[in-house]
């Protein structure tokens, strides 16, 4: 079996995904973000942003600023619907 | 940086990627300027809805046109962009309501769409997770050929397929200011160098009336932020986009299985902040559930902000300026650019290159502000 580097696994993406898209053009964070939906599972980007960002760096040479990362979004861990629908405190 | 193009597009979002990708084909020498990343404004935040139901003819026909475009995009592009066809469920709340519905879709199928009027008991044929009784439905409009795609990965596809054509794109690139000679565009400034040109493309979204003003081109159009969410991913439901324009709200159930919506903030207010708010959350969940119990249980998992680039009768600007030669508009599109692009951009490639212009988008030009009597367009959600 081949070896898979995981690096996201709310969306199941690997190494070779994040270093496929890179050569293909996403340079950005964000735009990595959005080719590839790391970030956007009920992790919130705790285990991928950080590898991505690793990776992202050592393919280009840059150093990935704290401004370029992907803004964070509420909540930050899951929330019920029903949870929030209520009016009970 | 290049000093000077046939065109200069400033704005990274799907309208200035597509229109790119057309005059890129058409062997014009395009650029496109960003000054954040491609899709990084209201086209990346999108609900990513694509519907052909509205109340003026205009923006009937642009949906349509863009449809038929959209069906065969992912093979144009070479790229897939996630396009699905599950129709839009539009629930209506009262008689009063209803006949404007049943006013629209007589004008809708006079243009062709094939669009049904469903009696409460059909909503759950479509939709079978709805509760009629809690979204309190006298009925609904139903187009199948309605539908959504990926505002991203539609984006990034024309941006690759314009790339191949020639274009050249610059991301994290700053405007700061547009020069003109005797009325007529010469060049744009950035803070990464200067491009001489004689004709700009404004499709800067929220952020296109400070671009206009760099002209001296003022635009009536208004930055209003929304509000969208979305849950964990679930067992395919449904397939249609749910929305009401009394309650504002829209949602539909995405291809990785998690779903999207939003609806209009309480009190919600013009402006450039983008923090998301609680009040939203509580509203939406409260709306949702009460049009959907079963997903009462469901998490739900982020929430952001986006704008709508908002006009006097939400309708888009589009042409050539009539005091600057060579400035054309391309935006205020009131949170439907998205949908629209593919025509949109059609018709704006075809005004650059060749010169050709349309009723449409004569009656959409910047012009009909000038009358008191604009037709607004009621067909709104978010």
């Amino acid at each position: 079996m081949k070896k898979r580097a995981i690096v996201c696994r709310c969306e199941d993406i690997i190494e070779e995904d994040v270093v496929k898209a890179i050569d293909e053009g996403y340079t950005d964070l964000e735009e990595l973000r959005k080719k590839l939906r790391i970030g956007m599972g009920p992790c919130q980007g705790r285990v991928c942003i950080q590898l991505v960002t690793k990776i992202l760096e050592k393919k280009t040479g840059k150093k990935v600023t704290k401004k370029s990362l992907p803004t964070s979004r509420p909540p930050i861990v899951p929330v019920s619907l029903g949870t929030l629908a209520s009016d009970k405190k | 940086m290049k000093n000077k193009a046939e065109v200069v597009i400033i704005g990274g979002g799907v309208n200035g990627c597509s229109l790119a990708y057309q005059l890129a084909r058409r062997k014009i020498d395009v650029v496109v300027l960003e000054k954040k990343y491609l899709s990084s404004g209201a086209t990346g935040a999108c609900g990513a809805g694509i519907r052909q139901q509205w109340s003026t003819k205009e923006n009937i026909e642009l949906s349509m046109k863009s449809v038929k475009i959209f069906e065969k995009l992912s093979k144009e592009l070479g790229e897939d962009i996630e396009f699905r066809q599950g129709g839009y469920l539009i629930a209506v709340h009262n008689d009063k309501d209803m006949k404007q519905s049943e006013k629209n879709v007589e004008m809708q199928r006079s243009l062709g769409l094939k669009v049904d009027i469903l009696k409460p008991e059909q909503i759950t044929d479509v939709v079978p997770i709805l509760d009629v009784k809690g979204m309190r439905a006298i009925g609904a409009t139903f187009c199948p050929t309605d539908g959504h795609a990926n505002p991203f990965k539609t984006t990034f596809a024309y941006a690759n397929a314009a790339r191949r054509n020639g274009a050249t794109i610059y991301t994290h690139t700053n405007v700061v200011d547009i020069k003109l000679d005797n009325k007529k565009i010469k060049e744009v400034i950035t803070d990464r160098g200067n491009i001489k040109t004689d004709t700009v493309v404004n499709a800067a979204g929220v952020w296109s009336k400070d671009i206009g003003l760099m002209a001296g081109v003022k635009l009536p159009n208004i930055p209003f932020r929304k509000e969208i969410m979305v849950t964990e991913r679930l067992e395919p439901m449904f397939e249609a986009m749910v929305i009401s324009f009394k309650d504002g709200i829209y949602f539909s159930q995405q291809k990785e299985g998690q779903i999207i919506g939003g609806l209009p903030i309480p009190g919600e207010r013009s402006g450039y902040k983008t923090i998301p708010t609680l009040s939203f959350v509580k509203h939406m969940a409260k709306t949702l559930t009460r049009y959907a119990p079963v997903l009462k249980n469901v998490n739900m998992l982020r929430h952001w902000t986006g704008f709508y680039d908002v006009t006097p009768d939400a309708r888009s600007i589009l042409g050539e300026i009539e005091k600057v030669k060579g400035f054309i508009q391309c935006n205020g599109f009131s949170g439907h650019g998205f949908m629209l692009s593919p025509r949109v951009t059609l018709l704006l490639s075809g005004l650059i290159v060749e010169g050709k212009t349309s009723d449409i988008l004569e009656s959409l030009n910047l012009d009909r502000f000038k009358d008191k009597k604009i037709e607004r367009e009621t067909s709104v959600v978010g």
